[in-house]
């Protein structure tokens, strides 16, 4: 396949032509502030969909990401205000990591244990994990969050005023989403585990008739997910410094999801790229935070990111349909 | 003489499932080089025979020796271990994958490697590729090859893993002529090295000259074994079927057969150029020729798959529509696919819907449908057709390959046409079946049907086919009448 016809390209030209479109229609458009807002903006996001690229390569889906991270986030709250509240955020991160790995080894028994499809599992999931935390753990907001988070959410990696004097800054948070993106690519690309993630993707009978473990590897990677959930799960709260079991955090799912199709993984598995989801990433955080800055309706973004999914995941799909049969 | 001890003997080796006895007191050995064919039909225990090798079976009775030494079980790792490998006819790829790292991948699983060196994946692959004697882009994805190549990424991912027993299952069914001489010449460089090798096979004649010895199973048992000097595609198929399926040709076309096909001038570009030839009633035309030698394109123009640009085709002095399938069912062409399985069936719905759908049409009563009608039309072609099924509402799927063609030819027989378009009608089908196949053919032609098969398959021209066309690059170059052509002949031709 040509670089021309590669999700990426397509994904990184609309990005480009948006900027363009977007200086030229605002002059601060093109600014250090709204890089640090979009850059920001996408921490969150950012991890959820490198967790769901691992889960897509290994050819499966997972829609319980964010769900999973809510739960996480509000009962690691819970657990540290209750019985640590003096407890440092690195720990607490660990706490939520954990509880987010717990609830990815629910969905790993469901499909690596049972063998069930991991679009139906996850669909029950997404509903179970937060019906129960809102029914079972709490459902009240908390918005004094332990000092931990408090202290974490005022790290900032950048911070610098404009000329007009408003101030910019970006988190420490933002180091999360690229150690997560290095530790990722490390486990894809550099160890046979990962090799055995994109086998499985490729061809499950294969994998198996090779002698790929194949039920333990599907269920490492939804631990894996459900880590990652949790993580970004506890930065969501401490960025917002607020943990809300009724977090909005939730419809997010879709545009993970978006991204990570944008960035050009198939949903049939075996393919998908970090650089990819990445700028589908950024380009769903552009499209949802530029056009409220460019005072576009609100109801645009909807029509936007749905254009592009189906031009994104499309075109190379129509394209790649004509090469072949330009060769059959 | 360690060189001629068995590298896998099996003794009086018995294996029954649910009271079917799919092995009985089969004794089977080969040495190292040695290359040996397991022939036998469906059902004949050729699978499980397989199965016991790559250690998926264990045998109800009986010894399995490797290297000389009885062993208490296998599994697969124990097998793969002692060096077997199974190439599975889908191959068994990543097809996401890099060729390097399909090759190297049992390899490096076996190492117990935790870490992905990508060094040392391409090293192994180069050296392996070596070994074969072929020259590939290491780092292309798998998906993107032809079949002979994944073909060949197979075989190296056998030998990167330490095989010693090559153990490969239909192995020249998707494969050219000319793919399958390459094929041989990498077999004898293997045996050279002291690799065994198994052919599991309906189509057996292609792999004989480079067997020493040709097992032939038959409801469980050994009914033939011997050199492979002493057979041939004939005594093969004795063998097999346990009858004489002796292929004399089609019977004479009748002297006044009126013509009921013509085509003139059709031509598409990049697939086939000014073809022109007539069809008889009663007559079956042979088209052959390499794959991409535009036989397949042409098949589907006749029948509106593919649209040319230029040409016309005449049915009883009518034009025929070109490039809408509709219009040429309408008009009596009927066309039966090369891969029946996914383009010709719906596999998973029943026998006889699949039949029937082709008739919805015809039993229309105002805006309802006449299904008993339906039904009983599609079940006398079955019958017909002498179509195996328990069970008429049967998924397709639980059919064999010979009966899953029948099926489709029952779909199309339904809709009478004049002439009938055969892309590859025995492909993938043990030699029982096709013999029958053949039949069939004959007995439509007797009907009156004008009948077109294109085939690679030579042997199965020279039976069924009053004239046979060769295909090279997109235009026929020769047209030689059935009795007088021959297998070496047409070959020749084929590669010119």
């Amino acid at each position: 396949m040509s670089w021309l016809s590669r999700n990426e390209t397509l994904v990184a030209g609309v990005i480009l032509a948006f900027c363009v479109v977007g200086a030229a229609l605002d002059p601060n458009f093109l600014s250090i502030p709204t890089l640090m807002d979009l850059l920001r903006a996408g921490i969150v996001l950012g991890i959820l969909a490198v967790g769901v690229l691992v889960v897509l390569i290994s050819g499966g889906i997972d829609v319980s990401t964010t769900s999973l991270a809510i739960v996480a986030l509000y009962v690691t709250t819970l657990l540290v205000q209750g019985l640590a509240p003096e407890m440092g955020w690195p720990a607490a991160f660990l706490v939520a990591v954990a509880v987010g790995a717990a609830l990815g080894a629910v969905n790993g028994v469901f499909i690596a244990g049972l063998g069930l499809p991991t679009l139906i599992v996850t669909l029950g999931t997404l509903s179970l994990f937060r019906g129960f935390l809102l029914t079972f753990v709490g459902d009240d907001l908390i918005s004094n969050l332990p000092r931990g988070l408090r202290d974490f959410s005022r790290a900032m990696m950048i911070r610098g005023e404009n000329a007009d004097g408003s101030f910019y800054s970006l988190p420490w948070a933002f180091a999360f989403l690229v150690g997560v993106v290095a530790l990722t690519w490390a486990l894809l690309y550099r160890t046979m585990l990962g090799r055995q993630v994109f086998a499985i993707g490729g061809s499950m009978e294969s994998a198996r008739r090779i002698g790929i473990p194949v039920r333990r590897v599907q269920f490492l990677v939804f631990v894996y997910v459900g880590a990652l959930g949790g993580l970004a799960g506890i930065i969501h709260a401490a960025l917002a410094r607020v943990a809300n079991p009724q977090d909005l955090l939730l419809n997010q799912q879709l545009s993970v999801l978006a991204a990570v199709v944008l960035g050009g993984a198939r949903l049939e598995g075996g393919t998908g790229t970090l650089t990819g989801t990445l700028l589908g990433v950024a380009l769903i955080v552009l499209v949802s935070n530029s056009l409220i800055v460019l005072g576009i309706p609100n109801t645009f973004q909807s029509i936007a990111i749905g254009l592009l999914i189906l031009l994104g995941t499309g075109l190379p799909a129509w394209q790649a349909r004509r090469t072949q049969r330009r060769a059959a | 003489m360690a060189d001629d001890a068995p590298l896998v003997e099996m003794t009086g080796v018995t294996k029954t499932y649910a009271g079917i006895t799919a092995l009985d007191d089969v004794d089977f050995l080969i040495r190292p080089g040695e290359a040996v064919c397991l022939a036998g039909e469906n059902g004949s225990g050729k699978s499980t025979l397989i199965k016991l090798l790559a250690g998926v079976e264990w045998p109800d009775r009986g010894v399995i020796a490797l290297d000389g030494l009885a062993q208490a079980a296998m599994t697969p790792t124990t097998a793969a271990a002692a060096g077997i490998a199974v190439i599975f006819q889908d191959f068994s790829l990543f097809p996401n994958l890099s060729v390097a790292e399909n090759i190297a991948f049992g390899a490096e699983l076996a190492e117990g490697a935790r870490f992905y060196r990508g060094r040392r994946v391409r090293e192994i692959a180069k050296r392996t590729l070596e070994r074969v004697g072929v020259l590939m882009d290491l780092s292309a994805p798998v998906e993107t090859l032809p079949v002979a190549h994944k073909q060949l990424v197979a075989i190296g991912r056998a030998l990167a893993s330490n095989a010693r027993l090559i153990v490969m299952d239909e192995p020249t069914t998707a494969l050219t002529e000319r793919e399958v001489r390459a094929l041989l010449g990498i077999i004898r460089r293997l045996k050279a090295d002291g690799v065994a090798v198994i052919f599991v096979s309906h189509k057996l004649a292609e792999v004989l000259e480079v067997s020493e010895r040709v097992v032939v199973l038959r409801n469980g048992r050994v009914v033939a074994e011997g050199p492979a000097s002493g057979f041939d595609a004939r005594s093969l198929t004795r063998h097999m079927t346990g009858r004489d399926l002796a292929e004399t040709g089609p019977a004479p076309l009748l002297a006044g057969a009126p013509v009921l096909l013509k085509v003139e001038g059709l031509s598409k570009a990049g697939a086939f150029h000014g073809v022109d030839f007539t069809l008889r009633g009663g007559e079956v035309l042979g088209i052959s020729g390499l794959l991409g030698s535009g036989r397949t394109a042409l098949a589907k123009a006749l029948f509106g798959l593919v649209t040319p640009e230029a040409g016309r085709v005449v049915l009883d002095g009518r034009d025929v529509p070109l490039g809408d399938p509709l219009r040429a069912a309408e008009a009596g062409i009927g066309y039966v696919p090369e891969d029946r399985l996914t383009e010709g069936l719906f596999l998973t719905q029943s026998i006889l819907r699949n039949v029937a759908v082709g008739r919805v049409a015809s039993h229309a009563r105002g805006p309802f449908l006449d299904l008993g009608g339906l039904a009983a039309e599609a079940r006398d072609w079955l019958a017909r057709l002498r179509v195996k099924a328990p069970d008429a509402e049967a998924p397709v799927r639980s059919l064999s390959g010979g009966n899953q063609q029948r099926v489709v030819l029952a779909r199309w027989l339904a809709r009478a046409p004049r002439v009938l378009v055969l892309n590859g009608p025995s492909v993938g089908v043990d030699v029982g079946s096709k013999a029958e196949i053949h039949a069939i053919i004959a007995d439509l032609a007797a009907q009156g049907l004008g009948v077109i098969v294109i085939s690679d398959d030579l042997p199965e021209l020279l039976a069924t086919c009053h004239r046979i066309l060769v295909m090279v690059e997109g235009r026929i170059v020769e047209d030689i009448a059935g009795a007088e052509a021959t297998e070496e002949g047409l070959a020749r031709r084929l590669a010119s």
